[in-house]
């Protein structure tokens, strides 16, 4: 299980007050929080900047990478700003996302086989939002077939299934969760990826619902999860539930992070 | 039961969100009572006013429900479990309502603006302005800007809704508004617009009549537009 830290976004007041400001101490301090919360990979969004992005997204990227020696998800659909930030990002980045809809595919294409790079594939299709475990499989496959067939290997593709709230259509939960099982068993190497909110918006208690969340995901397959690591509950439910999984080994995570402090039992 | 505790008795079931007599309601202890369709059904073959079953149990009682809504108690589930009965109603109501020659309050179009795949606000929109009254004509989502306006030219439609998600696709709406001057019926139609990214500076910058922040925001503005 990997974990993308999701903090890093304009769509949060606080980030775009950094950025706009070149407040560069600030966001250092987010992305060190994250990386010492056990972050693997740290989200840099600016898309909500228009013009601005394209200055604002590697400008993200020199800043974080100079503090942090860790890969970053960059998060944008533009070409322009994703190939400016990529000229300075050191290692191996997650670019986040292409999809079927057919221009975002078309000019996305180029720049995520320009260079060695993971590649979030988003299950929206050319003309309608999934909603059944089918339709989603469906677009994932199509997405796979043609990445693949671009040249991106198998195992550099993160299929994100995309959530959708379960308070419009109860059937969203399981639709999510039954497409992550079919593509990780249909696919063998491919991974999956998915952010935990949309899930729970329009209801109460949404740190209980998105935390419930994450661990029904991780027993259908979910390899990389796009949270905030800095969250303690949600990170002691996922620490739990990947021993429950088996995925621990001795147990050696969970009982680290009881000892020092990061689990308690209520 | 006369007639009015019968249309009272329609209302509360579509706040209670019961469609049918086997339904549970947000209260408890509702299930195996009569729901909106017995009701509706009954009220029919007693030979009910069609019109008075519209206003005085469907959409006054969505009123209460978006009143409800605004003040927290009704969460996004809830409000939809009302909407669903309405939708249900009006099936049931339509063809009375026709007959008795009632008019709608008006046409409502309503779409996502091209680039645009998102429609989950937008179908809870379409619904409770057709609960309200309005006919909805939903053109879906990633309707191209030259549809819209041919859609409204078409209709005569005296309201276009536009949503969108996306900051990238909210600009969208702008060109919309454009192509409606262009094409001379931008003062014959109002513009509501609706979305995450969107604010009413944002509606006031494009020229739009007005931003909504929620269906029942919409049902609220379209009331004093229409006064």
């Amino acid at each position: 299980m990997l974990i993308v830290g999701e903090k890093i976004n304009t769509s949060r007041k606080s980030i775009a007050e950094a950025v706009e400001t070149g407040d560069a101490a600030f966001i250092v301090r987010i992305a060190r929080e994250q990386v010492a919360a056990g972050a693997h990979f740290i989200d840099v969004n600016a898309g909500t900047f228009l013009k601005e992005e394209v200055d604002y997204l590697p400008w993200l990227v020199e800043t974080v990478q100079g503090a942090v020696d860790i890969p970053l998800c960059l998060d944008s659909p533009n070409p322009e700003a994703l190939v400016k930030a990529l000229e300075c990002h050191k290692g191996e980045p997650m670019i986040n996302s292409i999809s079927l809809e057919e221009d975002r595919f078309r000019n996305l294409l180029p720049v995520v086989t320009s260079q060695p790079c993971k590649v979030v594939a988003l299950c929206m299709a050319q003309t309608s939002m999934p909603t059944t475990a089918d339709e989603r499989t469906a677009v994932a496959s199509e997405l796979i077939e043609r990445l693949t067939k671009a040249g991106v290997a198998l195992e550099k593709i993160y299929v994100d299934p995309l959530a959708q709230p379960v308070s419009v259509d109860v059937t969203m939960g399981s639709a999510v969760l039954k497409a992550i099982a079919v593509i990780m068993e249909r696919f063998p190497g491919v991974n999956t990826i998915c952010g935990l909110s949309n899930i729970s918006y329009g209801l109460p208690a949404r740190r209980l619902v998105n935390r419930t969340f994450l661990t029904l995901a991780l027993a259908h397959g979910l390899s990389v999860a796009i949270l905030d690591p800095t969250d303690k509950r949600l990170m002691a439910n996922l620490l739990t539930s990947e021993m429950l999984l088996g995925h621990d080994e001795y147990c050696t995570n969970f009982i680290d992070a009881y000892q020092n402090g990061g689990i308690e039992d209520d | 039961m006369d007639k009015k505790a019968l249309l009272e008795k329609i209302a509360f079931n579509v706040i209670q969100g019961r469609v049918e007599a086997e339904d549970e309601g947000f209260d408890e202890g509702l299930e195996g009572q009569p729901a909106v369709t017995e009701l509706v059904k009954d009220a029919i073959k007693d030979g009910t006013d069609p019109k008075s079953i519209l206003l005085e149990a469907l959409t006054e009682s969505m009123e209460v429900v978006g009143e409800k809504f605004e003040r927290g108690q009704y969460l996004i589930p809830d409000m939809l479990a009302s909407a669903e009965c309405v939708g249900v109603a009006m099936d049931l109501l339509s063809p009375h309502l026709i007959k008795a020659g009632v008019k709608t309050k008006g046409k409502f179009i309503i779409g996502t603006v091209a680039g645009d795949l998102h429609d989950i606000g937008k179908n809870i929109v379409a619904i409770m302005l057709k609960g309200a009254g309005y006919e909805v004509v939903d053109l879906g989502s990633d309707v191209p800007t030259d549809r819209i306006v041919e859609v409204v030219k078409e209709h005569q439609a005296p309201f276009l809704g536009l949503s969108a998600l996306l900051t990238t696709t909210m600009r969208v709406m702008r060109d919309v508004i454009e192509r409606l001057k262009e094409e001379g019926v931008r003062e014959k139609v109002k513009v509501l617009i609706g979305g995450a990214p969107t604010s009413e500076e944002y509606a006031d910058q494009i020229g739009a009549d007005a931003h909504c922040k929620d269906a029942f925001q919409a049902i609220d503005l379209l009331k004093t537009m229409a006064s």
